[in-house]
């Protein structure tokens, strides 16, 4: 996959050990380890729920069983890594979002998928695979190409009380059908006087991939941002994947759900019991007290990658996932911002008018008297993405400058 | 686009067909207030042939009563009462923004009316004051609405193009045109996926036939066989183009070229209750048809717009004079002497009063509370809360 594999444990928490393949030595692992995390996880585990009305839950011995990873993406597994326990099982994170996808379906049947090629072939990056075959055609619809039509239809079911799941090919694609979800999807709660909900999920894959080429290469995020009445939410690993997707379609509002190209090869432990994730709150990946770097998607790995060499420089930044792009929790990151008093944002969006300048302001906003130093916000380059390799890893921002970005904030 | 000939006109000259009209044993009785409980049921012919798109057209006549008569007469008289009110109000400035009436196309949406149930769904452009009120909204409700009252149809915070009434299968009311088929497609898969036994219908005119979502959304339909019926209702000007000038092929009810349509006087009553019912069990046992209604505005576009820019006075009140679905029904009742012409009156000024009180109803009412921009933004999340940067805590707590 070329990304390289996340050195970083989330420490006890309150769910239980939860660990990551690791590719660094143990000594970056200690680096990174035994911090307290109370709290550091959004997510609680659930408690399988008394008889509800007539949710149909699968146990989830039988949904691991069909999901363990046999061929996973290739990694040094450390033996001697923190917590590595037997709980929990190992899988990719595209087959995180199908897990989630899976369980909800079997619990809710007015759940049900649309977009292209998920049915029969399973999904272009099979998030989907198998789903077609166990629920049939019309829960895992086959559309034609027709994005702003289907996500029309998707709309107009949910107002009835169906809770589809659009699939965009890829997010770039879903540009045909801004109309439908900036005007119908995100406004019809509102004008109707809250007679219609629209309790739909929008996803699909975005960002920057392996030369994918200008049209295909689109980050989306900014231009739903502004659209009131959405909600949007960015996942990065599997667990957080899954946990997203599940509470995106138990929310009764729109949620954009944005994935990203390159992390769908991620390979995780989760937990074996049902999980969900808080749709608002952001993650505390690595707490520290010198600055907080604050990103998002793929660019949580980047900053991950950075981070070991800043450890090793004697840094100690704190890195928080904000997860939720629409709303900000801005709880999460003003506790943050009060402790370090600096900030940097990572962020893969254009720098005109993407997350991170958003971000920015809203910190400017509620948090100006903590700030010790000009916010700092790495974006990618307001171009669009050529193809060349070279090129194309020079639009986004990659680890060393994350590097020199701290150094620089920091002293 | 001649006007076409009155049933009433066919009838006169035509003597011997016309005691067929004649209901027997009518003369002997009282008018008005018997006719509304008069559930007996005749048929009329309709006067203008039906046209057939890879169908065969339902038949020429139609059922119907006088009782069926009556509500006609009296539900097209206070939707076009309340078309007028609408216009004055707007002028002195009541109502604010775009405001598009519906006069003249009331035949449409009461002939589909008496052909459909709350089971069916209807969406809908933004002309949409008519249709709303046909299925089962209020006057006071839509004045409110209009002039952005708090007891409006959706709180005072749609507007004249947002109106709502879910309960009665009514979706709207939207600003932009054609985006409300791919809605409508979508609610017709809700029906096959939730197995009821109902249809969508929807409308759109003859300027948003020509957006590439109905024609994406009508592959879906007939791809699936969703009960979806598309219904056009051609007043033949885009604001301000002309048919003819905005679709090579005006013929609308054939666009749909493996979907098959038919073409209806739009401002007949009757056809449209017919054509109506026809396309109803189509779309349930065959899949999606297309109903092209012929129809006409007297209004130009939107309050804004004059009308007369683009076509002549005299088309306006040939059609007024020709085709008025109002009027046709009155002179139906009148021949089969239904009711008298006082009885009718008194109906119009009944109507006349309603509206009125409604109307100063609505003027007394209070704009929403300030506190209500925010209300229905977002549904408070699904046992997850999100609270400010001073939250104390979160709590996930799942169903």
């Amino acid at each position: 996959m070329g990304l390289s594999s996340i050195a970083y444990d989330l420490g006890s928490g309150l769910n239980g050990p939860m660990s990551i393949s690791h590719l660094s030595s143990p000594r970056q692992q200690l680096a990174f380890s035994a911090k307290s995390c109370t709290g550091s996880r959004a997510c609680i585990t659930v408690r399988a729920a008394d008889g509800n009305s007539g949710s149909m839950r699968a146990p989830p011995s039988t949904v691991r069983a069909s999901k363990l990873v046999t061929n996973a993406v290739a990694v040094k597994s450390e033996t001697a890594s923190i917590a590595a326990t037997k709980s929990g099982h190992e899988l990719l994170l595209f087959e995180a979002l199908r897990e989630g996808l899976e369980e909800e379906m079997e619990r809710d049947p007015r759940v049900c998928v649309l977009g292209e090629d998920v049915g029969h072939y399973g999904g272009s990056y099979k998030v989907t695979k198998g789903l077609a075959e166990k629920f049939g055609d019309l829960r895992v619809l086959d559309t034609p190409i027709a994005e702003n039509s289907f996500t029309g239809m998707a709309v107009g079911a949910a107002m009835t009380g169906l809770r589809p799941i659009v699939e965009g090919m890829n997010m770039g694609f879903l540009l045909l059908a801004y109309n439908q979800i900036s005007n119908n999807c995100g406004m019809l709660h509102y004008t109707s006087g809250g007679q219609f909900t629209i309790p739909v999920v929008i996803r699909g894959p975005g960002g920057v991939g392996r030369q994918l080429g200008a049209e295909h290469s689109q980050r989306l995020e900014s231009y739903f941002q502004s659209v009131p009445g959405l909600q949007m939410v960015a996942c990065s690993t599997p667990y957080n994947a899954k946990g997203l997707m599940k509470a995106a379609i138990r929310s009764e509002n729109p949620v954009i759900l944005c994935e990203h190209v390159l992390l769908y090869n991620l390979k995780e432990r989760i937990p074996d019991e049902e999980y969900v994730c808080c749709l608002e709150r952001a993650e505390l990946v690595r707490p520290g007290k010198d600055v907080t770097i604050l990103t998002y998607s793929r660019m949580r790995h980047h900053v991950l990658q950075a981070a070991k060499s800043l450890i090793n420089k004697g840094y100690d930044p704190e890195i928080i996932d904000i997860i939720s792009l629409k709303p900000f929790d801005l709880h999460t990151i003003g506790n943050s911002i009060k402790k370090t008093h600096k900030v940097l944002i990572v962020e893969e969006c254009m720098r005109t008018g993407g997350i991170g300048a958003s971000l920015r302001a809203s910190i400017m906003d509620n948090f100006w008297d903590y700030l010790d130093a000009p916010i700092m916000c790495l974006s990618s380059q307001d171009v669009p993405t050529p193809y060349a390799g070279t090129l194309e890893e020079a639009t986004v921002v990659q680890p060393p400058q994350i590097v020199k970005a701290i150094k620089q904030l920091c002293g | 686009m001649a006007p076409q000939i009155s049933t009433l006109r066919r009838a006169l000259f035509m003597p011997a067909i016309a005691s067929r009209f004649m209901a027997p044993s009518a003369l002997s009785r009282s008018f008005s207030r018997s006719a509304d409980e008069d559930c007996s049921t005749f048929t009329v012919d309709i006067a203008v042939q039906f046209k057939g798109h890879n169908v065969e057209p339902p038949a020429q006549v139609v059922e119907t009563s006088a009782k069926e008569l009556m509500k006609f007469f009296k539900d097209m008289s206070r939707m076009r009462r309340m078309e007028i009110a609408s216009d004055q109000l707007y002028k002195s400035k009541l109502i604010r923004g775009f405001c598009h009436l519906y006069d003249g196309q009331e035949a449409v949406c009461i002939g589909m009316e008496a052909a459909l149930t709350k089971e069916d769904n209807i969406i809908t452009g933004y002309r949409d004051h008519c249709t709303y009120l046909g299925r089962g909204g209020t006057l006071p409700e839509v004045f409110s609405e209009l002039m952005g009252r708090r007891n409006g149809c959706t709180l005072g915070k749609g507007g004249s193009m947002h109106f709502y009434k879910k309960e009665n299968g009514f979706y709207g009311g939207h600003g932009i045109v054609g985006a409300q088929v791919p809605l409508g497609v979508g609610l017709a898969f809700a029906q096959k996926y939730e197995k009821v036994k109902g249809v969508t219908f929807a409308l759109y005119g003859d300027g948003a036939a020509n957006q590439g979502q109905i024609f994406e959304s009508l592959n879906m339909a007939a791809l699936w066989d969703l009960p979806a019926v598309y219904v056009c209702e051609n007043n033949h000007y885009g604001m301000g183009t002309a048919e003819w000038r905005s679709a090579k092929c005006p013929e609308y009810y054939k666009r749909g070229d493996y979907v098959p349509g038919l073409k209806v006087d739009g401002m007949d009553t009757l056809a449209v209750k017919q054509a109506v019912g026809f396309a109803k069990e189509h779309a349930l046992s065959k899949g999606p048809i297309i109903l092209e209604m012929d129809t006409y505005r007297y209004h130009g576009h939107s309050m804004s717009d004059p009308g007369s820019t683009y076509r002549t006075r005299e088309e306006i009140s040939g059609v007024r004079q020709e085709r008025d679905p109002i009027e046709r029904i009155r002179k139906l009742i009148l021949l089969k002497e239904i009711a008298s012409a006082a009885d009718l009156k008194s109906i119009e000024k009944e109507v006349k009063n309603e509206v009125e009180d409604a109307v100063a109803k609505a003027k007394e009412s209070a704009p929403p509370d300030p506190s209500d921009l925010y209300s229905n933004a977002y549904v408070k999340g699904y046992g997850t809360q999100a609270f400010g940067c001073d939250r104390k805590h979160s709590t996930v707590v799942l169903p």
